[in-house]
Order: structure tokens, then sequence, then C-alpha cells
């Protein structure tokens, strides 16, 4: 089956990204936007706008009955629906599949179980994945008896959640009683499903992810992987491809398990699979499964040479992975950067408002995805990511320089950035050497010199 | 390609002519579907590219993705006495409350603000649109069985003549 007008139910950069592929493939587009994107940048990039409701994603982005209907009544016969709002809901995929609409993605049975954290867990374990030790904790006895096995500290997380949402640091077992009743609360609240689990907080880890494709029959194939381990509250933003001093050995093992437990899904479409890595341990432990194309897929297209995006249509339309054949493996590093609105010098606040000036870099090995230009309003409804820039180099060494460099000519005028923060970073000895643990983002925000800095000005 | 406007016209007229409630037709790769009643069809006749020629450029586009430039709110109606009544959702207008039945309103009709003027259906869910304001229906804009966008003006109501 060919797709041959594919509703885009998302918004920002990822829109325009989507719409810039189907654009090559010759694939009508029509776009779902809210009120507050209707003159937006993939407004008029794509063939057709349809305006699904007001500015708060409530009422729009993430009503999954309106993005049908809008698929229905424009004639599309797929939904890319892009990362976030409704692309992990598995019962926006059903309605997609009870509609006759492709939805872009894995199944509906796929998201919901990569969704569940405890059945990822289970799925992890069935195929050898290591898991980082834990279990589900119905009661108090159950939670202490697994508490005092796991030993101390340890992650109380929400089986619904993810991304950090929803997650507690335990300590001393003294504080297990109540952050387990305030993570049930809070889970229960947020994602409707109270259910907890306990988890080993691994304090010295990088995150690392590998990047798979399915095509629902089985066949699995890696794209190598990408170390997202510059985050602050788990808000990843800074990646890069490949993950920086991992020995040969380890990282062909993160390859192999991400590939075993795609598998034992029959997974279909593009997909992430998250590992805690300690490397001066030689040991890794799954996290979850992003089922969905990720913000930071742009690394890994640079490296590998293949759209990730034109690959997820390839596979929804039943090509399966025929187009992954004979793509050429560009190699060498790439690095990227998230722009966001929020301002470091105010504890990262959002910074909505109107873009008055905007230069991106247009340089060697850079590439730019943004939905920003001159006089482009951002909305405070929706998540403050402006644009992101890639660099590609032959070595880190290259892709960083270009980085640096790219970041130093970019100018964003109006609203506050992270701009800044981006130049410190890639400028850090720390960083420049590679390989930084989750917690280095927070340890260098809090250098007495930097806090010194933020005092005066 | 050999079909023409007119084929297509003649078809249509046949079918609505027949017992049938459903046509479904390929010719050449050309593919029709056509269905009474005012449901959305899946894949519209004229929308659709024939799927074995591949179509290069912009201007072949089909007629339904022809306003790729984003809709612009109208401007208000400069006539202070007329109000637009809008889509309070995105969905499939219908003027009559089933296939076949009188419209709710016609141009003409005098409204109060609950009075019932269409209803929007989305996903099988049928919402009422209601004035809003009382008067005459002046200008009905919004087709019958057609996708309204959020906000889109499916009529005006005119407040002059109903005092």
């Amino acid at each position: 089956m060919s797709i041959r007008r594919i509703l885009v139910a998302n918004r920002g950069e990822i829109a325009m990204r989507i719409l810039r592929t189907c654009r090559k493939l010759d694939i009508e587009t029509v776009l779902a936007a809210s009120e507050a994107d209707r003159d937006s940048l993939p407004a008029r990039l794509a063939t057709r706008t349809v305006c699904i409701g007001p500015a708060h994603p409530t009422a729009s982005y993430l009503k999954p009955e309106l993005q049908v209907q809008a698929a229905l009544g424009t004639g599309c016969d797929a939904i890319h629906p892009g990362y976030g709002f409704l692309s992990e809901r598995a019962a926006f995929a059903r309605l997609c599949e009870q509609h006759g609409v492709t939805f872009i993605g894995p199944t509906s049975e796929q998201l919901a179980i990569a969704g569940d954290k405890l059945a990822a867990r289970a799925a992890a374990k069935g195929v050898d994945v290591p898991l980082a030790p834990g279990g589900e904790a119905p009661s108090l006895d159950v939670a202490h008896e697994l508490a005092a096995r796991i030993g101390m500290p340890l992650l109380v997380k929400a089986a619904g959640g993810g991304g950090g949402r929803g997650m507690k640091l335990v300590e001393r077992a003294a504080d297990l009683d109540a952050a387990l009743e305030l993570a049930a609360a809070e889970a229960g609240a947020a994602f409707g499903d109270a259910r907890v689990y306990l988890e080993r907080f691994v304090a010295r880890a990088r995150h690392v992810e590998v990047q798979v494709l399915g095509d629902g029959a089985g066949n699995i194939v890696h794209l190598g992987e990408r170390d997202c381990s510059v985050q602050r509250r788990y808000q990843k933003i800074i990646e890069e491809t490949p993950a920086p001093g991992i020995p040969h050995e380890l990282r062909a093992r993160l390859h192999d398990a991400a590939l075993r437990f795609a598998g034992r899904l029959r997974y279909r479409g593009a997909g992430t699979v998250e590992f805690l890595v300690d490397v001066q341990r030689d040991e890794f432990y799954f996290l979850e499964m992003n089922a969905r194309l990720q913000v930071e897929h742009p690394v890994t297209e640079a490296v590998s040479g293949v759209d990730i995006v034109a690959a997820q249509i390839a596979i929804a339309s039943g090509s399966g992975l025929r187009l992954m054949r004979g793509e050429a493996w560009r190699d060498g590093c790439a690095i990227e950067c998230r722009i966001n609105a929020e301002d470091p010098a105010r504890d990262f606040a959002p910074s909505p408002g109107t873009v008055h000036s905007v230069r991106w870099p247009d340089a060697e090995g850079i590439r730019v995805d943004t939905h920003i230009e001159s006089g482009a309003r951002v909305p405070p409804f929706y998540d403050s990511l402006l644009g992101k820039i890639i660099a590609h180099g032959r070595d880190r060494a290259q892709a960083l320089t270009r980085l640096r460099a790219a970041i130093a000519i970019t100018r964003i005028e109006g609203i506050a950035t992270n701009l800044g923060l981006h130049a410190e970073i890639l400028a850090d000895p720390e960083f420049m050497r590679g390989g930084v643990d989750t917690g280095y983002l927070a340890r260098l925000l809090a250098r007495p010199a930097r806090a010194a800095a933020r005092q005066h000005g | 390609m050999s079909l023409t406007a007119r084929d297509i016209a003649e078809i249509t007229r046949l079918l609505e002519d027949s017992s049938f409630d459903e046509l479904e037709l390929e010719i050449d790769g050309l593919k029709i579907h056509l269905r009474r009643n005012g449901d959305i069809p899946r894949f519209p006749a004229k929308g659709d590219r024939p799927q074995s020629t591949s179509v290069e450029s912009n201007q072949a586009r089909s007629p339904l993705l022809e306003n790729s430039a984003p809709r612009e709110t109208p401007p208000p109606p400069a006539d202070p006495d007329l109000t637009e009544v809008r889509a309070p959702l995105l969905g499939t207008f219908y003027r009559a409350p089933k296939p076949g039945a009188p419209p709710f309103v016609e141009a003409g009709a005098s409204v109060e603000p609950d009075t019932v003027i269409g209803i929007i259906e989305v996903m099988k869910l049928m919402n009422a649109v209601r004035a809003g304001a009382r008067g005459v229906v002046r200008d009905i804009r919004a087709r019958d069985g057609a996708l309204v966008e959020y906000g889109e003006t499916l009529l005006l109501i005119d407040a002059r003549e109903s005092r």
C-alpha cells in the first residue's frame, strides 16, 4: 500500500522535519495546526493546513478524534505523530487502525507494552537484557523487602510514566513510605495509572540509547547508539553519536541488547532503546523504549546517511527495511545542541514571545532543524524547543569545532535562549574530553564561579 | 487518461438514479469512490492522484489541496449588524439532522441564540451548533458534508431584520 497524503499531527521543528521528507518523496501533506500555529513556518510548507482547535494543546494537538477526523476529512491515508503529543498513545494508534488510517509508528499493542514500564521490564527480562535491580511495589511490605535487597539510594518510578516524570529519589529507608505514597498519587493524577516500581539508582551513569528500525515481521536493524548524558532534570540538551570512549565490546553488547528487545516485540517502525551505562563497571541497564521518532534522531542520520523519517514512511507503507539496503554509512561523528527558549539565568524559566530577528548558521557539516524565522512567535503553550543545530565531522574534534563556530554565529533576538550555556559546555574541558555522566550538567551549573556570575548579573 | 469531468458527472448521475449507495471504480489507475448522502469519501474522486503516474510539480496537485497558504482568519464583517457563526470545532458540517431531511435553517430564516443551525460530526459524535445571536440568516457559507476547520465561518446572521 502506498502512502500519498500524510497528516502531520504535530508542530514546530519536528513538523518541519517531517514535511521536508514528504516533499522529497513527493507525498502531499496536511498540517493539523492549532490556532496559535496557523501562520507558522510549517503551515506554509505543508500542501494544506487545517486548523484543528484552539491554542491549548488539550483542545487541539492532544485530541485523537480531531486528528483522525482531520485526516479523514482531507483524504489523508496516513498520520505522522512526530514526538510528544499523541505519538506514544496506544489509544490513538488504535483509533487510526479502526478508521483505516495508517499510523506511522508501531502497532497499538507495541505502544502499550513500551508505555507500561513494568511490561517493558518483563519483555527485557525475557530476552536477557540486563535490568537495574528492582520490581513492582504493590504494597508497603513488598516495597520494604524489595528495597532492602536493592539497597539505597533507589528510585520510585511510575509504571505508566517515562522520561523522568513521576520519579522520586529515596536515600534513606525511612523516607520510602512517603515517597511511595507521593509517587503513586502523582502517577495516578498524571498518567491515570497509580502503579509504581522500585529501581536501583545508578549515580554515575551515562545515558546511551540505540536507534532501531523494525519491519513488524521480526526483522530489526540498528543505526548505532547516541550518548545523551548532558541533561538537566532528565531533559537532554546535547546528544552525540557515537558515544565517546565506550569500549568496542560494550558497544556491541548494547546494540545487541537493543536488537533483542525490539525483536521480542516484533517492533514496527523507528524506535529507541534507552540504557544506563556504567563504563567503569562495564555494566548497563535497560531503561525504557521510546516507541517513536526522537528529537535527537538527526545525529544518527548524519552519521548513518539514513533518512529516518523516510524509513518510517517506507515501513508504514509496507516496504519494510528494503530501502535501508545500499545506503552508505557515512561515518564520522555528529553532535547536536537543542536550542531552547528558556533562560538559564532565571532557573531555566521558559521565555515565550516574539523572535525579532534570527540568524541560523549555514556552514559545511552543519544542519539546522527549526521552525523559527525572524518575526516568529513562540507561544507559551508548547515545549520550548526552538531548533537543533547538528554538526557532523570526520571525528569528534572536527564536529566540536564546527559546532562551536555554528553556535557562536547563531543570533536569536527578542527572547532568552540557552545559546550561551551551549557555548560554555562545548568549550568545557570535561565535556571536550568526552564521556560525561548524567550528573555533569548539574555540577557545571553549581560551579562556584558560575553561581557567583549569576548573582552579579 | 480518457475520463473527462463530463464522464465523472455522468457516472455520478447514474449512481444517483440507481438503487445503490456507493460506487467504487478504477480505470487506468484513476480511482473513483462515490457515496450517496454526504458521507465523507475516503478518497475524494477529484483529489486522488493516479497511481500509475508520478506527479512532479505542485501545479499538478489535487484541487483538494490547492490552498497551500494557511487560511487567514476572515476579517470581521464591516457591517456591525452582521454576526458570524463560527465552527466551534473541526469536523464534518451537516446542514440537516439526517440525510434527506430539510436543513435546520435556510437563508432568510429567523433564529434565536439557541436555535440549532447545523451539526458538526467528529468521529461519529454529533455536536449541535447554535446560532448564538438573534436575527435573520443571511449567507450560508459552509457546504453540507464538508470538512470545516476550527473557527471557520459557517453562516452570517443579520440582527436588523428581526427588530
